[in-house]
């Protein structure tokens, strides 16, 4: 190439990333501050999970102020006023003490609600930990992983729970123990083929390449690509994890049976079926809102969080 | 130019399992690179080609240590780097870098650009946050982006400026030798020239040495110095540019040469159109490779593998014609 | 050459809602003929609207958020835009035939060769099953697969890339459609292999008389094959000219720009001459030429007013202020 070239080709290449400075400062679209927002809006369209995060914030709001909003004491005896049917007084009725249910319901949702979200973000911190190093490093961590969730899975779900407290003996607190570790296998399961595909993508072995070592890959690159799964399977464990509490409790392996918690309060209202329903419906109805609510903000959630549906 | 050697392959192998036994053992292995020995030498540009599957990415990541090979040795600046371990390797990654071919996935989609072009700098310097984004701020200036670009995110670029991102990752910590995976062939032809150009103007700048791996041949004979044309694993021929497109030896060379559409439609040539496909990397043929579509394949080609010998100087070649 | 009109496209317009109300333009009101026997290439860039284009000829847009607003696509004196979906199927597969970029995806991969090459051909044909599978080996000769009996009792994964686009190939010659629409058929292809094909339809196509119009992003492709050009660009057609002429004497600056940044075997270059920025975004087209914010002669002018497709000189159409003022 001859030396005028040369230069003409400098000089060209010049005007070129000057332009191109100029050009991008116009061209590049402005969205990232839309991110938030165009995620309010594709969970907007669904609309029961709308309904379900609704009732959810009702709920959470519940457990912190029930006990101070019950309009009776919960653990009050009233003789003079057993089974009552509900009414205007006592919107859920009485209990075979004469309790106000929808007191004791409003009081029973902090220890419900609280041993539910308590057990399953502990076994989900777990099981989340464990599947990403099973999933990142193979070998003889993943089979441990894998192998300790396959016979887990074996039990069905309840068995399990009732397994592990029949071991520990009954209480609240080895209801939450139960809980937690009944979360473990299938937060870890996810978690690992989560893991697997962000591993094989590009930027990770790009990463690589540039010699960062494995915990920066693991936490910086590697678990904000699972962030998404593993959220919507947080919310759905939750629904499962209040039905496991409520039916411990309603066996009798879990709260005292003098707790106003809902699982027990069933438990309980069974021996006065027959006389009176509505002590088993009322609190059978707030257990079933409030899990179907946790499944359908789940579902809502996994649906506006994958891009592939609109 | 005093010749230094910076880059030295030694026979080799790389196979990858396929497939397995209901004991968990292999079944079957793809070859995918075969007794590959080059050299390359400061400041040039190596370029690699060859058709899918013959094992071109492979070499660029045995050579990057992203895999290990099976046996041969690979030299670094006067170092076996082949057998290190991770941690060994990591100080050496800051003389050799990688861009690679997908623009859009080799950049993390959560993290900033301004992150991104860092995070070389956190890892293989002790500069304080302020030196850091002086850096950073500096390259998207050479990369013909802007400091204003820092705070997005990849998804907010378009191919070109996202390879733009790319190569200025790779220069953050002022390698000697840069790997370039087909960086442009999955870019827009008007943006393939610009970032051609960049990486052209890079080389001058910093004295970088490229190893440019592509499939093709025109961008090819426009950035290398020396080229090695591989098929099914094995290296074909190796020559410096002028010997390669003036005079291939190899019948591949020149198949491969006459295959090439030539943006003009005035030009008339003779084609070679080869028969058949590329076989399989699983079962090798016992001869020379490429002996099954070759239209001058002798028999001793089916018998025996060709021994790679230098024709004329620095023109390498395994073919039987070449006594 | 016959200069007859085989089909015609009238200010055909393809946008893709988005929503209800909100919609992008992929094809901006573009007009062009193809003529019988001929091999026309349509180059552009990614989003330049090339394959919208062809998907909207082919009527091929019912399962996507795309849509023809407008315009009129003419075969053999039938509208297609206006006809019923038998009508549609009919032609689709018999007088026009398309292949993809994936030879291997555009396969059903569930079901033998045989089986979908003679569903083809008796839907379009009163040929017999047996006469169908006869008539399949024959194509699968035709288009250079050594052992068609074979190949037909194979599964699509038993074949290699180029051996499944030759399939393809079969397949959609096998009822001598009078127009092929080619979507990028050897991008996916390697060198040699795009050798072959490029061969083998050049082959068929003079063989048996048809028209392709051959989609491609690649000019050493179009210089090779084709006899006259469209070059699209942001959902335009920017010009249209023989290929000779397209190549020794391109009128737009974006196609002059195109050609000089794509790199020749044996021009001993260094540094290429590039088009900077890059392809405008759908949503934000800008006024006036859509080239305009990456044209280097770009006047006033040029950002507010669009140019109209005018003619330049024989045979050559371009989008250009600058020319049209000449």
């Amino acid at each position: 190439m001859s030396n005028k070239e040369q230069l003409q080709n400098e000089e060209l290449q010049q005007q070129n990333a000057n332009f191109e400075a100029e050009y991008i400062d116009e061209n590049v679209a402005y969205v990232a501050d839309s991110k938030f927002k165009s995620f309010v809006k594709k969970f907007m369209k669904r609309r029961t999970a709308v309904v379900g995060f609704v009732i959810i914030v009702l709920l959470l709001i519940l457990a912190v102020v029930g006990p101070s909003i019950a309009p009776y004491d919960p653990a009050a005896y009233n003789y003079d006023n057993m089974f009552a049917k509900p009414s205007a007084e006592h919107w859920f009725g009485t209990d075979h003490y004469g309790r106000d249910i929808f007191s004791r319901v409003c009081a029973g949702a902090p220890l419900t609600l609280g041993v539910a979200l308590s057990s399953v973000i502990v076994g989900t911190i777990v099981g989340a930990v464990l599947g990403l190093l099973a999933g990142y490093y193979g070998g003889w961590i993943e089979m441990l992983v894998m192998r300790g969730a396959d016979v887990l899975f074996a039990f069905p779900d309840i068995l399990l729970a009732i397994a592990i407290v029949a071991i520990l003996g009954p209480g609240i607190v080895n209801v939450f123990i139960a809980v937690a570790v009944f979360t473990v296998p299938s937060i870890a399961r996810m978690m690992r083929s989560a893991t697997l595909a962000v591993k094989s993508s590009l930027y990770v072995e790009v990463a690589h390449s540039l010699g960062c070592k494995d915990g920066r890959i693991l936490f910086l690159h590697i678990f904000p690509g699972t962030t998404q799964t593993l959220i919507v399977n947080f919310t759905m464990r939750i629904g499962s994890a209040i039905m496991a509490a409520s039916s411990l409790s309603f066996l009798g392996f879990g709260a005292n049976v003098t707790d106003p918690e809902w699982g027990a309060m069933l438990s309980q209202a069974r021996s006065y079926f027959s006389t009176a329903p509505h002590m088993l419906y009322l609190p059978g109805l707030v257990i079933f809102i409030t899990v179907l609510a946790f499944n359908l903000f789940g579902d809502g959630l996994r649906d506006t969080l994958d891009p592939k549906i609109k | 130019m005093e010749k230094n050697k910076i880059l030295s392959l030694k026979n080799v192998c790389k196979t990858f399992p396929v497939g397995k036994t209901l004991l968990g053992k292999p079944l079957n292995f793809v070859h995918a690179v075969n007794n590959v020995s080059f050299d390359v030498y400061e400041g040039e540009t190596f370029s690699i080609v060859g058709e899918s599957g013959c094992g071109k990415s492979t070499t660029g990541r045995l050579i990057n240590h992203l895999l290990i090979p099976d046996s041969g040795e690979i030299w670094f600046q006067g170092k076996e780097i082949s057998k290190i371990s991770q941690d060994e390797m990591r100080p050496i990654r800051r003389d050799m870098q990688m861009i690679f071919q997908d623009p859009a996935g080799s950049l993390n989609p959560r993290m900033r650009i301004s992150d991104l072009i860092e995070e070389p700098l956190l890892i293989h310097t002790d500069l304080d946050k302020e030196e850091r984004m002086k850096i950073v701020n500096e390259l998207l200036g050479i990369v013909g982006l802007s400091a204003k670009h820092a705070q997005r995110y990849p998804h907010e670029f378009s191919g070109g400026q996202k390879q733009r991102v790319g190569i200025a990752r790779a220069l953050t910590v002022n390698p000697k030798l840069i790997i370039a995976d087909e960086p442009i062939s999955a870019l827009d032809v008007s943006i393939q020239a610009q970032v051609l150009n960049l990486l052209h103007n890079l080389q001058e700048k910093y004295n970088l040495t490229y190893v440019f791996i592509s499939h093709d041949l025109s961008v090819v004979e426009m950035i290398s110095d020396r080229i090695a044309v591989m098929y099914l694993g094995f290296v074909a021929e190796t020559a410096p540019k002028e010997l390669l497109y003036g005079n291939p030896l190899h019948p591949y060379t020149e198949a491969l040469l006459s295959a090439v559409p030539i943006p003009d439609p005035d030009y008339k040539k003779e084609r070679i159109i080869l028969e058949g496909d590329i076989p399989s990397t699983i079962n090798l043929p016992k001869g020379c490779p490429f002996a099954a579509r070759c239209s001058k394949c002798m028999p001793e080609c089916l018998e025996t593998r060709p021994e790679t010998k230098e024709v004329e100087p620095g023109h390498f070649v395994a073919c039987h014609l070449y006594k | 050459m016959s200069q007859e009109v085989l089909l015609k496209v009238k200010d055909l317009r393809t946008e893709f809602f988005t929503s209800k109300t909100s919609s992008v333009t992929a094809v901006a009101n573009i007009s062009f003929d193809i003529y019988k026997g001929e091999i026309l290439g349509l180059v552009g860039e990614s989003g330049c609207g090339k394959s919208v284009t062809s998907l909207s000829i082919m009527q091929l847009l019912k399962d996507t958020p795309g849509k023809i607003t407008n315009g009129e696509v003419v075969l053999d004196g039938v509208d297609l835009i206006t006809a019923s979906d038998a009508q549609i199927r009919d032609i689709r597969g018999g007088k026009m035939s398309m292949i993809f970029q994936e030879p291997m995806s555009s396969l059903n991969p569930s079901m033998r060769i045989d089986k979908q090459m003679i569903e083809g051909i008796c839907l379009h044909t009163d040929m017999s099953k047996e006469q169908a599978r006869e008539h399949a080996a024959e194509m699968l000769k035709k288009v250079g697969i050594p052992d068609p009996q074979r190949v037909l009792k194979n599964y699509p994964h038993q074949l290699s890339g180029g051996m499944s686009q030759r399939v393809m190939i079969a397949m959609a010659m096998s009822n001598d459609p009078q127009l092929l629409i080619a979507d990028e058929p050897t991008t996916a292809l390697d060198v040699t292999i795009q050798a072959q094909i490029l061969d083998l339809m050049k082959k068929i196509q003079k063989e048996e008389q048809s028209s392709i119009l051959l989609i491609t992003h690649d000019l050493g492709v179009v210089a090779e094959m084709c006899s006259r050009v469209i070059v699209m660009y942001a959902g335009k057609i920017v010009e249209e000219a023989p290929v000779g002429i397209l190549f020794n004497n391109p009128t737009h600056p974006y196609t002059q720009g195109l050609i000089a940044s794509v790199p020749k075997l044996g021009s001993g270059v260094k540094v290429l001459p590039s088009i900077p920025g890059s392809v405008p975004d759908l949503s934000s087209m800008p006024e006036g030429c859509r080239f305009a914010p990456r044209c280097k002669y770009a006047t006033e002018k040029c950002r507010t007013q669009e140019p109209p497709l005018a003619v330049v000189g024989e045979n050559q159409k371009c989008r250009c202020w600058l020319k049209i003022e000449e």
